[in-house]
């Protein structure tokens, strides 16, 4: 089983490796992203620091629904995927996997980024470490969901917008206590009850997500 | 017990339910009509004005309907979808896809009746309370639901990929409504609950209930409607839609 795992996530991060522009794509999304909110506001620090949370948290969750289409579109696109659905071992497991590896590419860069632009934002040096755990702890419940969505529109027309309509909704919760914890540091309440909140959701959203995208997933193939 | 199941099974079938669906229609409508009326008569003639929040507070009796339609049409919609995927019927997918509409539209409709409470009672339009929220989060649901079914073309994908966005959207909906709750509150607290007796007057909660039977009456026979297009539509090329089709024909000319 964690065989099956660590081969599909190997195999995954190999592809994204060999496809480099993809990963610096979305980074720099994220970075542009956040960085035009300062232009439209206007640079009072008391202000970006209020905003900062916010704004980086739906940057980042952005960022994520960027690379979702593509974390099953080139497998059916050239069979893999009807191979890995034929295969004896539970389609949950590879979608597992899948959406592990789609968190090392996506989800654990956006973390690493955040508090070099949380720094832009004046956030003090609490708030850029609550910032990076947060979106660490959050970001797998972000990859785990989108793969739902991802596999609901595998192959339908508009997929990449249709995706945002139906994902986005799904992840206010990851977004209100991602965002929430910051907050918290910031005004001076420990990050403590929304970090766990978050990290409930990503237990949650990883053990059960798979699931439901294998049975979408299985849905598409048909 | 074996019997049962199978007189159920038969009106799952769009070729024996459609008559049925056709025969009930205008019961629905019926008693749509007369609760309709027996609640907009209590509510505007009956109920007395409310001793803090004016004439204006008669809005609920549309407003607090409409909110209750769109919560309880997305757990049916999800029912239908799970009877749907575990018995593969087809019927299940049109009533869900039918319930659809009917339920964002019950979303749109208690916003917007909300926004038009608020305006007076709250001086605000909109403000980012706890229900208010999940209740827009509901109608993006809804959205999310309808433009799924409709991206894809083949009914029967359409149908099942439908069924588990509604299945997830269901599991999601507490976790949303407790996560926007904890997130802020500053609505008044609910005056209906089924725990405590109501703090409001005893004519309005019936006028209330009247409007909200009157509601549910009308979101039974539309979403009938719509089913029964639904399964014209698909079954198009099945030998009783044409026999059905041409027999009216035949019947006007």
């Amino acid at each position: 089983m964690l065989a099956l795992i660590r081969a599909v996530i190997g195999r995954d991060l190999r592809l994204a490796m060999r496809r480099q522009a993809d990963i610096v794509s979305a980074m720099f999304f994220f970075i542009i992203v956040v960085s035009l909110f300062p232009l439209g506001i206007g640079p009072e620090a008391d202000l970006l620091r209020k905003l900062a949370p916010g704004v980086l948290w739906v940057a980042a969750l952005l960022a994520t629904m960027l690379s979702l289409p593509r974390l099953f579109a080139d497998d059916h696109r050239d069979g893999t995927l009807e191979q890995l659905a034929l295969a004896p071992q539970p389609l949950g497991l590879v979608v597992l996997g899948k959406v592990i590896a789609h968190w090392l590419v996506s989800g654990l860069p956006l973390a690493l980024l955040a508090p070099v632009l949380g720094i832009q934002f004046d956030l003090s040096t609490d708030a850029l470490w609550v910032l990076t755990v947060s979106l660490l702890i959050g970001t797998p419940a972000l990859s785990g969901i989108g793969a739902i969505g991802a596999a609901l529109t595998l192959g339908v027309r508009g997929g990449g917008v249709l995706l945002s309509l139906l994902v986005l909704p799904l992840y206010i919760p990851v977004l209100i206590f991602g965002a929430g914890a910051v907050d918290a540091t910031v005004t001076g309440l420990g990050p403590q009850a929304h970090l766990s909140l978050l990290g409930a959701l990503t237990l949650g959203g990883v053990f059960f997500a798979p699931w439901a995208t294998a049975a979408a997933l299985r849905i598409a193939l048909e | 017990m074996n019997n049962r199941l199978i007189n159920w099974f038969k009106y799952a079938s769009p070729q024996s339910f459609y008559p049925i669906a056709g025969k009930m229609i205008p019961w629905f409508w019926a008693l749509a009509a007369v609760f309709g009326v027996a609640g907009l008569y209590v509510g505007f003639l009956v109920a007395p004005t409310d001793a803090q929040q004016g004439e204006g507070y008669r809005i609920i009796f549309l407003h607090v309907p409409a909110s209750w339609m769109s919560m309880f049409i997305y757990l049916v919609m999800a029912l239908w979808a799970a009877l749907g995927l575990a018995f593969n019927t087809r019927l299940s997918g049109m009533m869900a896809s039918a319930l659809a509409p009917t339920g964002a539209l019950f979303a749109f409709l208690s916003l917007w009746t909300g926004a038009l409470w608020g305006k007076p009672m709250w001086g605000a339009w909109w403000v980012w309370d706890a229900r208010l929220t999940s209740e827009l989060i509901l109608l993006f649901l809804y959205i999310g639901f309808i433009a799924l079914q409709s991206a894809i073309d083949d009914p029967r994908r359409a149908d099942k990929a439908g069924a588990i966005l509604a299945l997830v959207g269901v599991v999601n909906i507490p976790i949303i409504y407790f996560s926007v709750k904890w997130w802020n509150t500053l609505h008044q607290g609910s005056s209906v609950s089924l725990t405590k007796s109501p703090s409001m007057a005893m004519i309005m909660l019936w006028g209330m209930l009247l409007c909200a039977l009157a509601c549910w009456m009308y979101s039974i026979a539309v979403a009938l409607m719509r089913a029964r297009s639904i399964m014209l539509e698909r079954e198009r090329h099945t030998e009783w839609v044409r026999a059905l089709l041409t027999s009216t024909n035949s019947g006007k000319e």
